[in-house]
């Protein structure tokens, strides 16, 4: 059974529709590529499955269903726990590093220290980040540069456990070397998680992702293995995008 | 040449502005300061005020001051702050535009308007219920809570607001309710604001004169409860000045030098506090 099933999902933000009819499906433990220009409705793809939207009075129709459950018949705060989104722009929030990677684990349950910091740790670790910040945890986090701050939102996400991870363009700002890294720990990651990578940057996604869909103005125009979309896809459209003609 | 003028005379406008501060200033403690040396610190800060025997102790006033200004905030402190959160997380852009300047507008509302309610409504409301005088500490704070209501709402609110939204979407991703997100990231994130704010209404609390007299009973002694009429710094000031003269008038001006100096550290606190969040 497929993780994330999408059935003729569309998005309005008042009276403008962002998705239109997009039937899609995301395998357990697989990189699913999102590409597609400007206002092709990737990011709105991703806020509609993490509920997202709701705080910008955008509406949906449709159907989304995780693991064969209605998201809307799951709690939200759990749907978003479940389903963690990695954001462009590094959502440091104030404070220090470790305050960040607890924030999450602290709204839901009571956690003991010692369980506390282990997970802070294993987390760290995971996003690849631990080496570079064991020392300084209790430093604020706004001093860490561009591509650390990303993988600490990684790491952040990763502390609450997740099935899914979505990244809306994560490595938008960043230079290659930590692209790469982050690059690197999500193929890791890829064991046991499933992900769901929006770029703009399509060799990110012909470098990591199994499956790429390509979107143009907020229809799903096809979706195949990666290989194929890159070397011989089935709509024209898709290979003008990807051979550089547009967008 | 016309340009010239007009930036020479807006200067020298803008500079007789600060020039009355400085001149006020300078006449309050120049006024004040020498009788608090005659009679000594001592002196001053004690109990016993009594001008016609020549006793100049304000300890009693400095009291009523700060009891009346902590009963305002512990009314207006949660009030405000309730407030500001529901106009900024929880109520729709219309409620926010028509909220916001209503409760502004309570800032523009004279002050004996405020004295006459509480007079009127207030004073014998406590007097039947609780007991005593009625003219109290209670119905000043309540009353002056109400008065920085305005002060502490549209600064928090502002800081509030400033919050980038990324923040919040960030502690929504991560499952956090509206309410976590309020309480664990967006209040910590707007303290610096938030606590301007209520300095700001502080020193507004501490000044306010005339809802004060006309509510207080301004009784010269120690309040032993809330229910005890008080009389404030201010309020001597405004209540004695007309008659005062000699050492009396310059006790009335050291008062005054006083409460200046409290006002001005605190509006100073809240611009450190404020700027440093820039």
């Amino acid at each position: 059974m497929p993780k994330i099933v999408i059935d003729q999902l569309s998005l309005f933000y008042g009276q403008n529709q962002v998705l239109k009819n997009v039937n899609l499906e995301v395998y357990e433990k697989e990189i699913l590529g999102v590409i597609g220009p400007a206002n092709a409705g990737k990011s709105s793809l991703l806020r509609a499955i993490n509920r997202l939207y709701e705080i910008n009075y955008a509406r949906i129709s449709g159907k989304i269903r995780l693991d064969g459950e209605d998201i809307f018949d799951i709690p939200v705060n759990d749907l978003r726990r479940r389903v963690g989104l990695i954001f462009a722009t590094p959502v440091v929030l104030p404070g220090t590093i470790f305050k960040n990677m607890s924030y999450g684990l602290k709204l839901y349950r009571k956690i003991k220290k010692q369980k506390l910091n282990d997970t802070v740790a294993d987390a760290l670790q995971a996003a690849n980040l631990w080496e570079e910040v064991k020392d300084r945890l209790y430093e604020s986090a706004s001093t860490l540069s561009g591509g650390q701050q990303q993988r600490l939102c990684i790491a952040r996400t990763l502390a609450m456990n997740p099935e899914v991870i979505m990244m809306d363009e994560p490595c938008s700002g960043l230079d290659p070397i930590s692209t790469a890294k982050i690059e690197a720990t999500m193929l890791e990651l890829k064991k046991i998680y499933t992900f769901l990578l929006v770029t703009n940057n399509t060799k990110q996604a012909a470098r990591t992702a199994d499956r790429t869909a390509f979107f143009l103005d907020g229809e799903l125009i096809e979706v195949d293995k990666t290989e194929k979309i890159f070397t011989n896809p089935a709509d024209a459209r898709t290979d003008d995008y990807i051979r550089g003609r547009f967008g | 040449m016309k340009d010239k003028i007009a930036e020479k005379l807006l200067l020298f406008i803008a500079f007789s502005a600060i020039g009355s501060l400085l001149l006020i200033t300078f006449f309050i403690f120049q006024q004040g300061i020498p009788l608090i040396f005659k009679i000594g610190l001592g002196n001053f800060f004690s109990m016993h005020w009594s001008p016609t025997r020549g006793q100049f102790g304000i300890l009693s006033m400095i009291i009523g001051s700060l009891m009346v200004t902590v009963g305002a905030l512990i009314v207006g402190i949660p009030f405000g702050l309730a407030c500001a959160i529901y106009l900024a997380e929880f109520s729709s852009k219309m409620v926010q535009k028509t909220l916001k300047p209503i409760i502004e507008l309570l800032a523009g509302i004279p002050s004996v308007v405020y004295g006459f309610i509480g007079i009127v409504i207030l004073v014998p409301f406590i007097r039947t219920h609780f007991g005593g005088p009625g003219f109290s500490v209670l119905a000043s704070s309540i009353i002056l809570g109400i008065m920085i209501l305005p002060t502490i709402v549209s600064i928090s609110y502002d800081s509030l607001i400033a919050v980038p939204n990324t923040y919040r979407e960030g502690s929504y991703a991560l499952g956090a309710t509206k309410w976590q997100t309020v309480v664990k990231l967006l209040i910590p994130a707007a303290r610096s604001g938030i606590v301007a704010g209520i300095i700001l209404g502080m020193g507004r609390a501490i000044g306010e004169t005339m809802a004060v007299i006309m509510i207080a009973g301004n009784a010269l002694k120690i309040p032993h409860s809330i229910l005890d009429s008080v009389r404030t710094l201010t309020s001597t000031i405004a209540l004695e000045l007309g008659y005062a003269t000699g050492d009396h008038r310059a006790a009335l001006f050291a008062c005054g030098a006083f409460l200046f100096i409290i006002i001005i550290t605190l509006n100073i606190i809240a611009i450190r506090i404020t700027g440093r969040r820039e």
